[in-house]
C-alpha cells in the first residue's frame, strides 16, 4: 500500500529537541484527525525513542535523529526513528522493562511505553552503525471528510 | 513551565507544568531537591494538574523523589494526575509504591 502522505526530518540529537520532534509528528498525524489519546500516544512514544537516541545512541556526543512518517489510507501511521550512534548489543535484553545502561533517573521503561503505547514496535540495531525504530499505530477512522 | 514551589506547614508542594521529558526533568529534579533539602518536609506533594505531557523522564522523577523523601525520612504525596499521564504511570508500577491518589488507578 502506498502512503497518503509522508514526511522526513533530521534533527541534531539536543535534549531541547525532544519536545520539538513529538511535537511535528503530532502536527503532522493530526492530519488523520487523531483523537486526543492517540495523539498523546503517539507523542509518548516519540518522545521515548528520540530520548533514547540522545540519552544512548549519541551518548558523548551530538548527531542527527532522522525521522520519517507516513499516513495511509487505512489511518494507519508509521513513523521510524532512527540514528547511527553506537547500537545496540542486545537488543532484546534493552527491550525488558526496567534494564537501563543509563543510570541516574531513567526508569528503563522507553521501549515498554513504545510498546505498550502503538499497535507495533520493530527494533533493528548494529553495534557501531546506529540503530533504527518502526512504530505502526492504527488510528481509528471516524465519519470526517477532509482534504 | 517548570515548578513552583510553596510552602505550607510541613508539607512541600511542587506545582509541576508544561512538559516533563529528559530535557525539562533535570532541572524540576534540582528545585525541588534543593529546596526539600532545605525545608525537609514531612510531606512533598508533587502536583500534576498544570502537566501538559510526560514520558517515562516523569516516572523517573517520581522515583527518584520517593526516594529523596525516604531518605529524609518523610513521605511523598503525587496529585491531581491527568488521564494521559496515569496510563504512563501505571505502566511504570509506581500505582504499587502507594504514592498516588486513589482515582488514578481508575483512569
Amino acid at each position: 500500500m502506498k502512503p497518503i502522505n509522508e514526511m522526513t526530518l533530521s534533527i541534531l540529537s539536543r535534549s531541547s529537541n525532544e519536545s520539538f520532534a513529538r511535537a511535528a509528528v503530532a502536527a503532522f498525524v493530526a492530519q488523520l484527525d487523531p483523537t486526543i489519546d492517540e495523539l498523546a500516544d503517539i507523542k509518548t512514544a516519540v518522545s521515548e525513542a528520540v530520548t533514547n537516541c540522545i540519552v544512548h545512541a549519541y551518548k558523548d556526543a551530538i548527531g542527527v535523529i532522522y525521522i520519517s512518517a507516513k499516513l495511509f489510507e487505512n489511518g494507519k501511521v508509521i513513523v521510524r526513528i532512527r540514528d547511527k550512534g553506537c547500537g545496540i548489543e542486545d537488543v532484546e535484553q534493552a527491550m525488558e522493562p526496567m534494564f537501563t545502561t543509563a543510570g541516574g533517573e531513567r526508569a528503563g521503561l522507553g521501549f515498554a511505553v513504545m510498546e505498550s503505547f502503538m499497535d507495533r514496535l520493530r527494533v533493528t540495531s548494529r553495534v557501531g552503525r546506529g540503530t533504527s525504530v518502526t512504530m505502526e499505530k492504527i488510528i481509528a477512522r471516524r465519519c470526517v471528510q477532509n482534504g | 513551565m517548570g515548578v513552583e514551589l510553596k510552602k505550607d506547614g510541613k508539607e512541600l508542594i511542587a506545582l509541576l507544568s508544561g512538559d516533563i521529558d529528559h530535557h525539562t526533568a533535570k532541572q524540576m529534579r534540582e528545585e525541588i531537591d534543593s529546596q526539600a533539602g532545605l525545608d525537609k518536609p514531612e510531606l512533598l506533594k508533587l502536583d500534576f494538574q498544570h502537566v501538559d505531557f510526560m514520558d517515562s523522564s516523569g516516572i523517573g522523577l517520581i522515583m527518584g523523589r520517593y526516594k529523596l523523601m525516604q531518605s529524609l525520612g518523610g513521605r511523598l504525596r503525587v496529585i491531581n494526575v491527568p488521564n494521559y499521564i496515569a496510563r504512563v504511570i501505571r505502566l511504570s508500577g509506581l500505582d504499587q509504591l502507594g504514592v498516588l491518589e486513589k482515582d488514578v488507578e481508575h483512569k
